[in-house]
């Protein structure tokens, strides 16, 4: 077992090194430089250069990387060179959208799909199926873009229900900023929820026709509490592993959402440092989304275990 | 699962009983750009102006509504006979937002924090003709100049002149602290910025208790925002394909005003394609520019012939002078012994008026025989190929800064125009006091690069704006980029 974790730990340092060193040479070559971005078409070259000091810009690039893998080991992801704030701080900031935005999201799609799935499944092959199968490819088909607009179209001009977007921050309290992720919260799980559907009707058509269940009907269970008790758990491990992809891919890739109803979320984040060449942030963020993809595939192995007992015994 | 009914329950209408109303002494205003900080004397983005200038910080002198200058922090002045030495009496019993007191020695440490040999202020040219600031004693300052300089009072109501407390200076990019009507409470980030009402402001009360700005930078969201009242103006509003149905709903007023931008087709003089005059004036005569304002601004924005604002008492209008005329331009092209497969790169930078607009322009040239390469570029792009290294032929920009008609006498600015003529007008101009002298001047200046074609003169940048109905006192125009609330209420 230990050494089992030795060696993925030596896979993991290892990648985070490539990873890094990917990371800030392909975002260091962008043309464009940021104190001339940040003082405009005005500015005497002088003044570029003093600012290109003010930002530790004038020293080669091999010393900052240096600087910048040395300070993350001791948790320094260096100062935002256009807000001049500790990158971790707006990290921090951000995070408190997209987390939350992403966890609604799952939490909405799994709601949704997985009844849909095991309702499907049990109508392997009949209209009911058919049909689900069909808004589900509508699903994954419909831009989730477009379908946020025509949410806020709905829900925020015509209703006035829900603000058109925005978090008032959760200083404000808990249940104001849910109201306000719940809309793009449902924009991003719709496509996710009709890819996690036909995953778990799949999976649990491919468990239904074992062996082991049609002994457990034969038992005298019905087919619902036989799905529940033996098929379900089995159809899960499919599931898990994209219900991981989905919240990577949701902290990150909820870019779209969040431009339609402008939340401070990190891949915004992402994209004003790349406009603005803010790149000691553009660096240190996707670093951490690296750092955070690798974790949360690390807890998906982890739930496999949960859920799979064979693979507890197996070592 | 029969807890989880009542539970929704719950939490549906805990969501429904948030404050929907806001109360009407608050303002919400959206802006497409978020500023990088909140120092004006330490970046270019207007954005940076855009919610603290006037509001949050003030200068000696201030830019008003109309686009005159105004007193501010300096009562008065006087100028000597000179021209060189000014006097400014500088208002008394002014605080910062800390509670320190403002005085002379404030003015000092920020005129020459600007102007000093490591200053990363964006506009350090403002200062450049200053010799010594003195503190003669707390309420009265001594500026003196190199040479006469008739703008100098106009210089310093630019954003990047406003007075700092020399103990908050290096924190002024998160944590502005200022002299104005309105006092800095919270950023967050990607999000909003919010200002209060600063009770122990020394000039004249305000009506609002409240104003945050908040960053809406999609187009699409920047409508559904105002159309849902989450934002209660958009004084440059990004969408301008969907203003007549605002102009429609007696909810919303459309502001439509003017900008200092005057939107140019940048031209590099010194390309070899395009040194010669004929060919830019071919260039000018191929250009249909209400076209081009109808169909990359919606109909929003004044045609010019010349690098000018409208607006100004001393433009003069040069538009028949490369009014479009498809004929003579092809004529001039041949004059000019150019062949037919004649292509030019068009370098287009992100904004609207630049990739509407030069997809337009690429179809006019065609039909004079033109052909460009369109490139679309970011801003940091366009800094370091166009801007920095003049590596294109054309592009498309708006020059927002007011009254900058003297880019045009640097040689190794990137239109790359190189012109003793132009520059003899500039010294003189700087060395002028009288006004009619220097209108004279002025206009010789705009003659004189619309004679040489330096480049496409397109319109002048309207500012479209959107805002509730009942909110007043939002400026119209944009004499400086500034969203300045001191004048803003509610109607009844």
């Amino acid at each position: 077992m230990s050494s089992y974790f030795f060696s993925r730990l030596k896979i993991l340092i290892l990648s985070l090194f490539f990873a890094s060193l990917i990371i800030f040479f392909m975002i260091e070559i962008i043309p464009g430089d940021p104190a001339s971005f940040m003082l405009g078409i005005n500015a005497e070259p002088e003044t570029v250069d003093a600012l290109r000091k003010e930002l530790g810009l004038d020293i080669s690039r091999f010393e900052r990387y240096f600087n910048w893998i040395t300070g993350m080991l001791i948790g320094d992801f260096g100062v935002s060179y256009t807000y001049r704030v500790p990158v971790s701080e707006l990290v921090m900031a951000r995070i408190g959208v997209s987390i939350p935005l992403a966890l609604y999201a799952i939490f909405l799609s799994t709601l949704i799909a997985i009844p849909i799935g095991i309702f499907s499944a049990s109508n392997h092959g009949n209209f009911k199926d058919w049909s689900f199968m069909g808004f589900t490819q509508l699903g994954i088909a419909i831009p989730n873009f477009w379908f946020a607009m025509v949410l806020v179209l709905i829900f925020s001009i015509y209703l006035k229900w829900f603000s058109a977007g925005g978090v008032p921050g959760w200083d404000k309290g808990f249940f104001i900023n849910l109201k306000a992720l719940t809309l793009p919260a449902f924009a991003l799980a719709l496509p996710q929820a009709s890819i996690l559907a036909r995953i778990m009707r799949s999976a649990l058509i491919e468990t239904l026709s074992q062996d082991y269940f049609r002994t457990a009907r034969a038992s005298g269970l019905t087919f619902f509490q036989a799905v529940k008790k033996h098929a379900f758990r089995n159809a899960l491990i499919p599931v898990l592993t994209i219900i991981g992809l989905q919240f990577s891919f949701l902290i990150a890739g909820a870019i779209i959402i969040e431009n339609v109803f402008f939340l401070p979320g990190i891949g915004r984040l992402i994209f004003q440092g790349i406009v603005q060449r803010d790149l000691i942030v553009v660096e240190s963020v996707v670093m951490l989304l690296v750092f955070s993809v690798i974790i949360v595939n690390f807890l998906v192995d982890m739930a496999y275990l949960y859920v799979d007992p064979r693979l507890r015994v197996k070592k | 699962m029969k807890i989880l009914k009542p539970l929704f329950a719950i939490i549906l209408t805990l969501m429904w009983i948030s404050p929907l109303y806001a109360e009407k002494n608050s303002v919400v205003i959206g802006m497409q750009l978020e500023p990088p900080n909140l120092d004006p004397t330490g970046g270019a983005a207007a954005a940076i102006d855009e919610v603290v200038y006037s509001n949050v910080y003030e200068g000696l002198t201030r830019f008003q509504a109309d686009g005159s200058v105004s007193p501010g922090l300096a009562k008065s002045w006087t100028i000597s006979d000179d021209g060189l030495v000014y006097t400014f009496q500088l208002q008394e019993n002014v605080k910062f937002h800390n509670g320190s007191d403002f005085d002379a020695s404030d003015v000092k440490f920020s005129i020459d924090r600007a102007r000093d040999e490591n200053s990363t202020n964006a506009q350090k040219g403002l200062f450049k003709g200053i010799s010594s600031v003195d503190v003669v004693n707390s309420s009265v300052l001594k500026i003196t100049l190199s040479n006469p300089n008739g703008g100098f009072i106009r210089n310093l109501a630019w954003g990047d002149a406003i007075i700092l407390d020399p103990d908050t200076a290096n924190s002024a990019a998160s944590e502005p602290n200022g002299t104005g009507p309105f006092k800095f409470s919270k950023w967050v980030k990607g999000d909003r910025v919010e200002l209060v009402k600063n009770n122990d402001y020394w000039g004249e009360a305000i009506s609002l208790e409240k104003a945050s700005f908040k960053f809406i930078s999609d187009p699409t969201a920047a409508f559904a925002a105002l159309m849902a009242g989450d934002v209660d103006a958009f004084p440059v509003y990004p969408a301008p394909e969907t203003l007549a149905q605002f102009e429609a709903d007696p909810n919303f007023n459309v502001i439509v005003g003017s900008t200092e931008g005057e939107t140019i087709l940048s031209t590099n003089n010194k390309s070899e394609k395009l040194k010669d005059v004929r060919v830019r004036k071919a260039i000018a005569h191929a250009i249909n520019r209400q076209a081009i304002v109808d169909g990359a601004m919606f109909g929003f924005g004044t045609p010019i012939g010349t690098h000018f604002a409208p607006h100004h008492p001393d433009y003069i209008d040069l538009t028949s002078q490369s009014n479009y005329d498809p004929e003579k331009s092809k004529s001039l092209l041949s004059e000019a012994g150019v062949s037919d497969s004649l292509t030019l790169s068009l370098k287009l930078p992100p904004p609207s008026y630049a990739r509407r607009g030069g997809e337009i322009i690429a179809s006019q040239l065609r039909e004079v025989g033109i052909e460009t390469k369109i490139e679309n570029l970011e801003w940091a792009q366009w800094l370091e190929q166009v801007f920095k290294g003049k590596d294109y032929d054309l592009t498309i920009v708006s020059h927002t800064e007011p009254m900058d008609i003297g880019i045009y006498g640097n040689p190794s600015y990137y239109f790359q125009y190189d012109s003793q003529e132009f520059r003899n007008l500039m010294d003189a101009l700087n060395l002028e006091t009288n006004d009619q002298e220097r209108s004279k001047i002025l206009k010789n200046a705009q003659k004189l690069i619309a004679d040489d074609y330096v480049n496409g003169y397109l319109f002048q940048l309207a500012k479209t704006g959107v805002a509730n109905s009942k909110l007043v006192g939002l400026w119209k125009n944009s004499p400086t980029q500034a969203n300045d609330l001191t004048g803003v209420s509610w109607s009844n």
